[in-house]
Order: structure tokens, then sequence, then C-alpha cells
């Protein structure tokens, strides 16, 4: 099977567009990312369309509507806050798969504000702060406290995630916010479901990105080596079961799972990555995620974020974007936003976030109920 | 419409949650015959080991531990807050989700494995039919 190449990718500054639709969001990307190829949208062969607020009104094909109706295939894709990974993948496995030399990857999402989560319980009245509440934030905070309970983790400790992030993203021109917030700023922001404050919390923005797969052959031909990033590995779970796991959504048995399986499938374990960037939905999830990549040992992680190992400039840089946190997440384009940055890096593009020398790099998203898709980028 | 005479049985909140016409409501579950996993509810495989047709209904405990909690001050409109959002493994098998009631709302105050009890309130809210429901909630036991 061939080696499946990302010859072009970009993403919008991700932030609030009232005005823009969900198409013409995910056509902007998706024109940037060709661009960046030095391709058109003749030359893809299909489109993955990652999309979870309309997801069933034919994102994809709205958005060819905006930058040209070839009638190639479109698939649209939807698993959580993996939608846009899941895009990515499915465009990787086509390719793997023989089907198709060069194919788009979009993934797009438009959000309104306010709290995410806490849907119905199957009766005549809604059950959110009745029996117990399944928010985002408060969900993400009963993953927090699971780690407190084994290895007494600190509402410090958490908050140090938030400060780390939003300092990444003052050099991240991409990013949502840009703002430094010291460590009494977030512990003493707006308490929404303990330990996560307002400022712990990813903030819901519109945003799109993009990437553009190719064979090797096409690549050659195309003469696309010069920028491409191999894709070492793509894995995608669901959430394997685990006791609580209907009560307590999993994310941790599902990243253990797709991390794994992508390491084994690259060939290398967590101490050759040279960055990460991991779903940090909540300051409590990036604690937890620390082990769940094996980027530490499993109880290590309050003293990975006490040590800075984690921030630019440490052994393991996680999040030099800024994060979902302060990057931004809207949720379709998460996935593919990942492949942008890491990407950018392995290209020595990054500028001011740069992360030195990097060679191989790992994006990580994980959507509740639950889906999990890891890649492994390298530099060719 | 006329309202519901306010003696009318309430309805459950879940599906789970049974009101005996005689006797005390309580949660119900199921259990696997071949791996001994046990779900809130109804089912009819299970999701555990695959098994299919093996379940058997079970009446849960109404004793437990806490196995984790979160207190909550940001919800939706009309819900008070704080409250604490309680993750309990109950006796002998399965695991809720409830709010923990009577008790302090402070991290520093709840203790990872304090024992708790089921108990059942009205749920303070009514249907478009004006219909009472009866929601299930856990205290500190002794």
């Amino acid at each position: 099977m061939t080696e499946v190449y990302v010859v072009g990718t970009d993403m919008i500054k991700f932030g609030r567009f009232p005005d823009r639709t969900v198409p013409q969001l995910g056509a902007q990307a998706a024109l940037m990312a060709l661009d960046d190829a030095g391709l058109t949208i003749h030359d893809m062969q299909a489109l993955y369309c990652g999309n979870l607020g309309e997801a069933g009104a034919m994102v994809g094909q709205r958005v060819l509507r905006e930058i040209g109706q070839t009638g190639i295939p479109v698939v649209n894709t939807a698993n959580a806050c993996a939608t846009g990974a899941t895009a990515f993948r499915e465009a990787w496995a086509s390719i793997k798969a023989g089907l198709y030399d060069v194919v788009l990857a979009v993934g797009v999402e438009q959000m309104g504000k306010g709290l995410l989560g806490g849907g119905g319980g199957g009766s005549g009245i809604p059950v959110e702060g009745l029996l117990g509440s399944g928010t985002m934030p408060s969900v993400f905070a009963h993953v927090g406290l699971e780690h407190t309970r084994k290895y007494g983790t600190t509402f410090e400790q958490f908050a140090k995630v938030s400060v780390k992030n939003h300092h990444h993203s003052t050099a991240n021109p991409k990013a949502m916010y840009q703002v430094e917030t010291p460590l009494q700023e977030v512990m003493g922001a707006e308490m929404i479901s303990y330990p996560n404050t307002k400022l712990m919390c990813s903030v819901n923005v519109d945003g799109s990105a993009a990437a553009v797969l190719a064979s090797e052959s096409a690549a050659k031909r195309l003469g696309l080596m010069g920028r491409a990033v191999r894709v070492r590995a793509s894995a995608l779970t669901s959430d394997p079961y685990s006791p609580r796991n209907l009560v307590m959504p999993d994310f941790n048995g599902a990243t253990r799972l797709a991390a794994k399986q992508a390491y084994e499938m690259a060939g290398v374990g967590p101490e050759d990555l040279d960055l990460v960037e991991l779903h940090d939905c909540f300051a409590t999830a990036e604690i937890v995620h620390y082990e769940n990549l094996g980027l530490c040992g499993d109880g290590e992680a309050g003293r990975l974020i006490d040590d800075g190992e984690t921030a630019h400039g440490g052994k393991i840089p996680v999040n030099v974007s800024g994060g979902l946190l302060s990057k931004g997440h809207p949720l379709g384009a998460t996935g593919i936003a990942n492949i942008y940055e890491i990407s950018t890096h392995l290209r020595g593009e990054a500028g001011k976030r740069q992360v030195e020398g990097a060679r191989i790099g790992l994006t990580h998203v994980v959507g509740m109920g639950s889906a999990c898709a890891i890649h492994v980028l390298e530099k060719v | 419409m006329p309202s519901p005479e306010p003696s009318a049985k309430p309805l459950p909140a879940v599906p789970f949650l049974k009101i005996p016409d005689d006797g005390e409501p309580y949660l119900e579950g199921c259990r696997c015959d071949a791996c001994g996993e046990t779900f809130l509810g109804d089912r009819q495989n299970c999701g555990a080991c695959g098994t299919r047709g093996k379940m058997t209904t079970v009446r849960l405990a109404d004793t437990g531990k806490l196995y984790n909690f979160t207190v909550v001050h940001r919800n939706f409109p009309g819900v008070p807050v704080p409250f604490i959002s309680a993750i309990v493994d109950l006796d002998g098998g399965g695991t809720v989700k409830g709010n923990l009631i009577e008790f302090p709302p402070s991290p520093e105050a709840i203790k990872f494995d304090m024992p708790v009890k089921l108990v059942y309130r009205d749920a303070g809210r009514k249907d478009k039919d004006g219909a009472s429901y009866l929601a299930y909630f856990f205290t500190p036991a002794a």
C-alpha cells in the first residue's frame, strides 16, 4: 500500500463570523489548502467533509457549490469532536485502499455561545441538573476529579494547563485568543464546574481547516514532495467497554487504544515525538491525556505540568498552537486544524512558535460517545 | 385539560426508576449472566462481553460509595446552583449519576468513597400536561 502525504493544508484564523455560512467557512479553508498545494478543486478525486452542527445537511456538497461542483464523491462525517479527524482519516484510508490519488478533507464548524451537553433523559422532563450534570464542563470536571482521586492532582495543576496554552497562543496568529492568563487569573475566574473555571474551558468559536492528501506517486508526479508531510499512522477507535463508562463517558480507554495502534503503525514510541497537539477541550482533559498518550507514566501528569516539560522549549511541547483552550474548538474543524499545526512545524514554517528541529508529531482528538482519532506525521 | 390530582402517582424522571403501586421506589438494572456486568435499565444484550439475550433484571441497592463528583456552578437557566453532581458505585453493582443533596457543595468537604444512600423526591418540575415527576438523589449515609 502506498504512503500517503499531506501536500497542502491550512486553516482560517478561528473567531466569530455570524455573517458567514458553514459552507462559506468550509470553502474558505478548502481554497487555502488547495492554494497551499498549488492545486485546484479539479485535481481532487473525492471530498471528505466533517461538520457536526449541520451533519444532516450535505455540508460537503454545499462547499463544492462554493468552489466547483465537479461531481466527485462526497462523504459527510460526524464523530463528535473527532469529526474533522475522521474526515482526514477517511481521506487517508481511501488513498491507502488505492481508490484515489488526491483527496480533499475539510472540517468546519459554526458554534453558538454557551454550555454544550446536558441532553435529555428519555422521559418528559430534562434531567440536567436534576440527576447530576452532563454538560461538557461537568463531564470533564468528573474526568479531572477521577485523576485527583487516583493521584491527588490539584486544582492548581489543572489550572497550569490553561496558563501554558494561553501563553502559547500569543505566538499563533491563527488562534482566536492571544492573551496571557496568569495562574491566579485562571484559578480566580468564574467557576463553571469544579475544578474547571471559565478560563479552563475551550472556547466555542467558528472555524475551518482543510488538508489535501496524496499518494506517493501523485505527490511525485505533481512535484509536491518538497513540502509534503508523511502520514506515518492513522488510528480511529470507539470506546471499549469499561465499568462506569455508560455513566462517566470514556475518553481514556479510547485514547489508549488508539495511541497503541498509532504507535505500532508508525513504528515509534512517545519518546520519539517532537510535539503533540492533543484534545484539551478542558484543562482537566489535557492532564489525563498526557498519561493516555504515554507522554509520561500513569500518575506522573501532575509532575509533567509542574516541571514545564510540556511547555514550548520543554521536553515534549504540547499544544504550542494554544490548543482548544485558546486557539478555539470549532468541533468539526479541530481534527484538521491539528494536522495543519503539526504539518507547519514539520515544514519549518511555524515562525515564532516553531518547535526547532521538529521531525515527528502526533495529533489527537476524542469525541464524547466516544471516538478517538490519532495521527502521527513525519517530516519527509 | 384538567390537571392531574395532587395525589396522582408521579411519573419517573428516568425509565430505570421504578415506582411500584405498593412499596418504595427503587432503581432497576440488569446483569449479564455470562460476565456479571451490571447495567442501569433494560437491555437485551451485554455491551461488555457481547453475549446475547442473557440479561437478568435486578433491583439495584439503595446504598453505595461516592466514586467521584464535581460541584456545578454554572448550568442552564432555571437550574439552581451550586449543586453536587455525584457518580456513585452502588453496593453489589451498578454505577449511577445523581445529585448529592443535604451536603455542603464544597470540594473540601466532599470525600471520595463517602458512603451515600438513595432517596426519592419530587423533581420539582411538571411537564406540559401538569404531571409531576419523581427523581432520585443521594444523601450521606451514616
